[in-house]
């Protein structure tokens, strides 16, 4: 308990003027970001490295955040993108065998600002009734007013080129191939495509159509990333080019950036979707699987109507779009997250349709989506 | 899949009497069941044997039978109703065993009956032991590997494979004696000898021991479209080998990273499907904590007292949910009624950490055997919730009642360093305070984990409390400038959860000081809402629990308002009798238009239902609790008479503290619990009592008790369900007993009466301080001495002459009277011949208040909430005095959990030990009798032998009676003094070997089932003798029914005879000359002449 009293103070201040004090844990410094809250009661460490939260100051609701320390396996990138850790309680000791360190320890190696102590359901409640605001974290002595007044400019809005790989690289398998686009792209996406022995290709966001399919790839992955999928216009570019001439399967920013090649809209949700318990029904089979989601942005259903996309999944709560299948190429997309971590398994079986789709174009069986009806 | 329009009509089937490991979460299931169903429009008919449940109230079911829960009564009233469906899985294990011995019986095909939910074939699978362990590994999911062996080359086999530590059963031998877990081959060898001798049929169970690992469950649902969720996933902070329902308990789990989470998440889900379950399921895993290796360790396929933890915990409503599927529903179309706008089909999000602490009886039963192991032995549990696991620990403590405010326990100290390692080793059901005591006593994280196996977070949480007490207690002496001075530490300390008292306990500042500290400094408690969904929704949900955090959440409401207290855990003395009570009242209030607010602890209950109340506040009943939701809702007052001696104890100190108590007054209250008051009431009122005094001494107790003249009963001043109470028969018995009591009861004087033996009778009333209902009067088959909750209760009484009935009404009309009691009051008496005794007024709910409701069919909770109000009772054309008797004789039958604890004494006496009660009405009370012993569980002896162990000052009385048994064709058979009493009576009897004399003795001969009925009576007061504890605990441990009351024994009798039909031979010519010599001669004449 000594130590908590010795740490410093930081504060959590809001572009509405709503100031939290707590307890700094982690670096020091300021930091300014988007505020979100993540509803997950486990999974810290993937939320903390998932470059989607690129830019983004992450509340968790649950209370107790650091149990079981951080290890070398719940990484999902090389390492944390957010922009500042919100928790009621970290905790101040590592406990599991795959531990390697506490979360404190780790946030401090990354330059990351925490914050604890504060009523962090009070935070939640005022993101879900404001939508999500503007914050800063600070442990320096910056006046309220000063930040304030800061937080009223629009934020950065180049998270994707900060957390694409700058370079092509491969993770060889022997089976399918397929050319990964990098928006932002959790390690769990190449894992679930090398589990099912593809030979993944990862290249930066700004490649181009002709380049991606110089590689002759089976399928072409899209994957997850930060920010609004507008800022990446030439990435829906890419994507338009590529439909049709090979298989595409996209993720969350991927579903947007389909959704927009192919002329719907996205629009700016209140609060986002943040969490590991988001129900999706799958309109053929009528079936409910519980979800990992992490996104900010939607496909406006009302933008669907007249395009060729097809709505396949909905989110159970809220109706939003989660789902969309082409009806004219082999390209589908999913706006939660298949390969789980943090979160439910239960639509790992996407990953295989991708194979089966990849397989069905490859062998002449694929029908589009129109004819088969 | 929406709902189904085939079914009309539904039974539902409970869980039967509460013993441990079946308690009140079955009526809190039960309940919503039958509300989930009624608001489908389907017509419920309900059977149950417990009356003391919400759910078995009229207005539950379209029709309720409470009748017992055997299979020949479940089919008598599915021949009777023709239901369409039948819901099994609400039940517990009872109903399930139920449902599944009425379709093998073909009652439910025969009948047309489909079976709800989770089919025949899935309930089988998952208990069918070796079944499971196929499906299991089919699905490739791990279980502890075993194996059946009938020799020790088999053994070695096994151990070879397996490796040690290894788990020995011998088969068949109860009580699981002669098992245990070998470590190594010698100790491993000579176990299996053991327990290969041990076992009749030669036969050994080895398993490989987890022992040591992680324990966590899974609440997770099905729907038939094969949906599934987890609804929650809890974490035992005690490892495996500790029943989970005497495991202390933390949801959501704690230590588990989001892949060892989601990988006994899938796991669940591929179990789940496999079973085909439609409905809840719990599932618990082993883990172990070294890799991510793990074990399926049991499967429930129905609702079970997790899944109430569970539904307490998140929110979650899974007895609803479950039935909804039931009747056709889809996850995806059950709207999720705290959120109103999402779907039950999701994960709920916790924000706040949950606690659950069994509540143990062991301070009733202090002979019983406390360590803990796979055999639960808790009565009950408190649940509580906080933003921190220290606030929610400190807050579970508090709620459980056991004089503890903190992890401070008096006597730790005392231990050696070897006793505490020893105890934290074997744990039993303090290991929590001796964890905090070794952290104390500077042992080691590493070392504590050695001894404990419990994961080093939970550790390095009681570090965190009891380095937080040193704090405080740094702050000795410094006064209230010194604490006011450390605001930050005192902010801090409560936001770990420390109350007030400990503040001020360990700073030496002054309770009310540290109180107005708080509030000066702004350390207040907010209110949070359980909301299933961490914020992420708006909800509408009434729930909170207190944190020490910035933004309160309650909604302020205009309305008048009401708090009602609760009773806490189940425990024994303090039943879901006073659950039924609190729940009433707050219908009541609801029903007049005030808002009702509750304040309780257990997630058991349905008073802990969201639904129930208007504003339901999980907390403990503790005063600073308490006080602080009564600061927050300043209630127009506050009813304490409802939630046992629990909200009694409260009401003293809310009292002094400004707070508006309605119904009976505290003074009043106090007139009838403080025992100078209490004489002096009656003596005002020229009532009698058993002459009686209150001492402070032994000594002061012997001359008292010579001058009252033996037997005495002695107890301490403020009594819960008869704790501590005894009859002493000598001298030596009272001072051995003064020792005692007086030693647990610091600065209670002991009260000691005579001991009248007469008929017990009780009486629960309802008065406006006027007028005084008097719904009936309830005698007692065993007589005074027995407690009142273990007798078995029959109204209208049989016995009792008009006159006595008169004089019981004037008293009951009088004390109610004088003491203006404003709602219900109890008052036990003991009549002896003419001559009418108070022993006690309970001034407040009872536990017979629900039975005597059911019988009589008068509201009586409604009633005394309206005289609680301020109403006349004279406006619902109620006149003082009794009310007409109902012509059927109801019983209430009291049932015991003797056979789960070891050690405990059986025998019938003046402190309570039962855990719960059956009901049955008949015409004729032996046919009453007979169904509610057959409802409470006794296997009934159709014939075969009375084994008759009679104390020498009960033999005259008990001949008659083992006469009757022999008449009715039951072979006698007794230990020598007895037997040869009753041959000189003329009876035929076997003579059996005492303990002592070798074998074959009576011991034997209850093992190997020779012996069909034991009546044994007590030789002396306290005393433990050997032998009658043996016979006793022996029969309990082989299902064979021990009576140690003769009054039951002679009951039983009646019942015998008046169920058979005569077989009396014609009279042989001869003796016709003796025409005019009763029958019963005659037949005596024929055993003498055998």
């Amino acid at each position: 308990m000594a130590g908590v009293e010795m740490r410093h103070t930081a504060r959590l201040v809001l572009e509405n003027g709503v100031v939290f004090t707590g307890v700094g844990f982690g670096a020091e410094g300021e930091s300014f970001g988007e505020v979100v809250f993540n509803t997950g009661m486990t999974g810290y460490q993937e939320v903390l490295t998932d470059p989607s939260y690129c830019g983004q100051i992450v509340t968790m609701t649950y209370p107790l955040i650091g149990n079981y320390g951080v290890n070398v396996d719940d990484v999902e990138s090389r390492r944390p993108y957010v922009h500042g850790f919100v928790v009621r309680e970290f905790s101040e000791m590592d406990s599991h065998f795959q531990s390697v360190g506490t979360l404190e320890s780790y946030l401090k190696s990354h330059g990351i600002i925490g914050i604890a102590g504060i009523d962090t359901r009070r935070l939640t409640k005022i993101i879900r009734v404001h939508g999500t605001l503007r914050g800063v974290l600070t442990t320096k002595d910056t006046p309220t007013e000063a930040l304030v007044a800061q937080l009223q400019a629009p934020l950065p809005r180049d998270q994707i080129t900060r957390v694409t790989t700058p370079t092509v690289y491969r993770c060889p398998g022997e089976g399918r191939r397929v050319v990964a686009m990098d928006f932002g792209m959790k390690s769990g996406v190449v894992r679930s495509l090398l589990a099912r022995g593809c030979d993944v290709i990862v290249v930066p966001a700004q490649t181009s159509a002709e380049e991606i399919l110089a590689w002759r790839p089976h399928g072409v992955m899209l994957s997850n990333g930060p920010g609004d999928p507008e800022d990446a216009p030439y990435a829906v570019e890419t994507v338009r080019q590529l439909l049709g001439k090979v298989p595409v399967f996209g993720i969350c920013l991927g579903l947007q950036l389909m959704a927009l090649a192919c002329g719907a809209r996205t629009v700016k949700m209140r609060f986002g979707h943040r969490g590991v318990n988001h129900p999706v029904k799958d309109l053929r089979t009528g079936r409910v699987a519980i979800t990992s989601q992490n996104h900010g942005y939607m496909v406006d259903p009302a933008s669907l109507p007249g395009t060729d996309l097809e709505l396949t999944h909905v989110n159970q709560n809220d109706g939003t779009v989660e789902g969309l299948v082409h009806r004219r190429y082999p390209a589908f997309c999913v706006q939660y997250h298949p390969e789980a971590r943090p979160g439910p398994d239960d639509s790992d079986g996407l990953f295989d349709e991708f194979m089966q789709l990849m397989d069905a174009v490859q062998e002449g069986r694929w029908i589009p989506r129109a004819e088969a009806d | 899949m929406p709902k189904r329009t085939d079914l009309r009509k539904i039974m539902v089937i409970g869980s039967g009497p509460i013993t441990i490991g079946q308690a009140a979460e079955f009526d809190y299931a039960g309940t919503q069941a039958c509300q989930a169903l009624r608001e489908e429009g389907y017509e419920v008919v309900l059977v149950n044997s417990n009356p003391a449940t919400i759910m078995t109230d009229p207005e539950m079911a379209d029709k309720v039978y409470i009748e017992p829960l055997t299979p020949e009564f479940v089919a008598q009233i599915i021949r009777k109703e023709r239901p369409d469906g039948l819901l099994p899985t609400l039940g517990g294990q009872t109903g399930l065993n139920m449902a599944v011995q009425l379709a093998e019986m073909g009652v439910l095909e025969a009948e047309g009956v489909e079976l709800l939910g989770t089919q025949l074939d899935s309930i089988r699978e998952a208990e069918d032991r070796e079944r499971f362990r196929a499906l299991m590994n089919r699905l490739g999911e791990p279980v502890p590997e075993s194996a059946i062996v009938t020799s020790m080359d088999e053994a070695r086999q096994f151990a070879r494979e397996i490796g040690f530590p290894i788990i020995i059963r011998p088969a068949y031998t109860l009580g699981g004696t002669g098992g245990g877990i070998a470590g190594n081959w010698e100790e491993y060898e000579e176990m299996v000898e053991l327990g290969l001798t041990l076992s009749p049929i030669h036969q050994v169970l080895v398993e490989r021991s987890i022992a040591g690992y992680k324990e966590l469950e899974y609440e997770v649902i099905r729907d038939g479209a094969d949906n599934c969720i987890i609804v929650c996933n809890m974490e035992n902070v005690d490892p495996v080998g500790i029943h989970t329902g005497d495991s202390i308990v933390v949801a959501p789990s704690q230590t588990l990273s989001d892949q060892d989470h989601q990988m006994l998440r899938s796991a669940s889900l591929r179990i789940i499907r496999a079973l085909r379950i439609e409905g809840g399921c719990n599932i618990q895993f082993a883990l172990d904590p070294r890799s991510r290796k793990y074990y399926v360790i049991e499967v429930n396929p129905r609702v079970s007292r997790s899944s109430a933890l569970a539904s307490k915990a998140t929110g979650y409503p899974i007895a609803r949910v479950a039935t909804k599927i039931a009747v056709g529903y889809r996850l995806d179309e059950i709207v999720n009624p705290v959120t109103q706008q999402t779907y039950a089909c999701f994960e709920p999000a916790l924000d706040y950490v949950v606690t659950k602490i069994p509540r143990w009886p062991f301070d009733k039963f202090q002979s019983a055997n406390r360590k803990l192991g796979t055999q639960m032995k808790a009565t009950g549990e408190v649940m509580a919730i906080g933003r921190t696991f220290e606030e929610s620990l400190m807050k579970a403590i508090r709620s459980l009642e056991i004089g503890r405010d903190s992890l401070q326990m008096e006597g730790a100290d005392r231990l050696s360093d070897a006793e505490l390692e020893r105890r934290l080793a074997e744990p039993d059901d303090e290991r929590l305070w001796l964890l905090a005591e070794a952290v104390r006593r500077g042992v080691t994280r590493e070392r504590l984990h050695e001894l404990t196996k419990m994961d080093r977070w939970f550790l390095a949480k009681i570090e965190r409390l009891v380095e937080a007490e040193r704090t405080l207690e740094g702050l000795a002496g410094k006064g209230t400038d010194g604490l006011r001075a450390e605001a930050e530490t005192l902010r801090r300390v409560k936001r770990m959860g420390y109350p007030d008292s400990v503040i001020a306990r360990l700073t030496g500042v002054p309770v009310d000081a540290v109180r107005q500290l708080c509030r000066e400094l702004g350390i207040r408690p907010v209110y949070k809402m359980v909301d299933t969904c961490a914020g992420e929704f708006e909800a509408a949900t009434p729930y909170y629990y207190s944190t020490y955090e910035e933004e309160d959440e309650v909604a302020p409401s205009a309305k008048k308002k009401l708090l009602v207290l609760g009773s806490g855990p189940i425990r024994i003395g303090q039943g879901i009798e006073f659950d039924y009570g609190s729940v009433h009242a707050v219908w009541a209030i609801r029903r007049v238009g005030y808002d009702a607010v509750i304040v309780n602890n257990n997630p058991e209950t349905v008073s802990t239902d969201f639904n129930t109340s208007d504003r339901l506040y999980f907390e403990p009943l503790y005063i600073d609790d308490v006080l602080n939701v009564i600061e927050r809702e300043q209630p127009d007052g506050v009813i304490v008479q409802f939630g046992g001696q629990t909200a009694i104890h409260l009401a003293e100190p809310l009292a002094k503290a400004g707070v508006r108590i309605v119904g009976t007054s505290l003074d009043d209250i106090d007139r009838a619990e403080d025992r100078e008051k209490f004489d002096a009431l009656l003596a005002e009122l020229g009532i009698p009592r058993p002459a009686g005094v209150t001492v402070t001494s032994a000594e002061e107790a012997l001359a008292s008790a010579s001058r009252l003249g033996y037997p005495v009963l002695v107890r301490p001043s403020y009594v819960l369900g008869g704790r501590a109470m005894q009859i002493i028969y000598n001298d030596e018995e009272l001072q051995v007993y003064m020792r005692d009591a007086v030693r647990a009861s610091h600065s209670h004087p002991v009260l000691i009466d005579r001991y009248v033996q007469g008929t017990e009778v009780e009486v629960d009333a309802v008065s406006d301080g006027q007028t005084v209902i008097i719904p009936g009067i309830m005698e007692h088959i065993e007589r005074a001495g027995v407690h009142s909750g273990d007798s078995i209760a029959v109204y209208p009484p049989q016995s009792l002459t008009e006159a006595v009935k008169m004089t019981l009404v004037d008293y009951t009309v009088r004390i109610a009277r004088g003491l203006s009691v404003k709602g219900l009051v109890n008052i036990q008496f003991v009549v002896q011949g003419d001559q009418v005794y108070v022993l006690e007024v309970n001034p407040r709910s009872s536990r017979t208040v629900p039975f005597l409701s059911k019988v009589t069919g008068v509201p009586m909770v409604d009633l005394a909430m309206h005289a609680v109000l301020g109403g006349s009772l004279a406006e619902f054309g109620y006149d003082t005095g009794l009310v007409p008797e109902q012509p059927l004789v109801s019983v209430k039958v009291p049932v015991f959990s003797f056979a789960k604890l070891r050690r405990v004494d059986i025998t019938l006496g003046p402190e309570m030990k039962s855990t719960g009660e059956v009901m049955s009405s008949e015409r004729t009370l032996a046919k009453a009798l007979y169904k509610g012993l057959l409802a409470a569980g006794m296997a009934i002896p159709a014939h075969g032998t009375v084994l008759a162990t009679i104390s020498d000052k009960d033999k005259e009385e008990a001949w008659p009676i083992l006469k009757g048994f022999a008449d009715l064709g039951y072979r006698i058979a007794a230990t020598e003094g007895t037997a040869r009493f009753l041959r000189k009576k003329g009876l035929t009897v076997r003579v059996v070997n005492k303990l002592a004399q070798g074998t074959p003795n009576l011991a034997d001969d209850i093992r190997d089932g020779k012996i069909q009925l034991v009546i044994n009576t007590l030789t002396k007061g306290l005393k433990p003798e050997r032998d009658g504890f043996r016979i006793r605990r022996t029969a309990v441990e082989h299902g064979v029914p021990c009576l140690t009351s003769l009054d039951t024994a002679a009951s039983l009798l009646e019942v015998l005879s008046t169920i058979r039909f005569a077989t009396v031979p014609l009279q042989p010519p001869a003796t016709r000359a003796d025409h005019g010599r009763n029958a019963a001669d005659a037949s005596s004449q024929v055993e003498v002449g055998r």
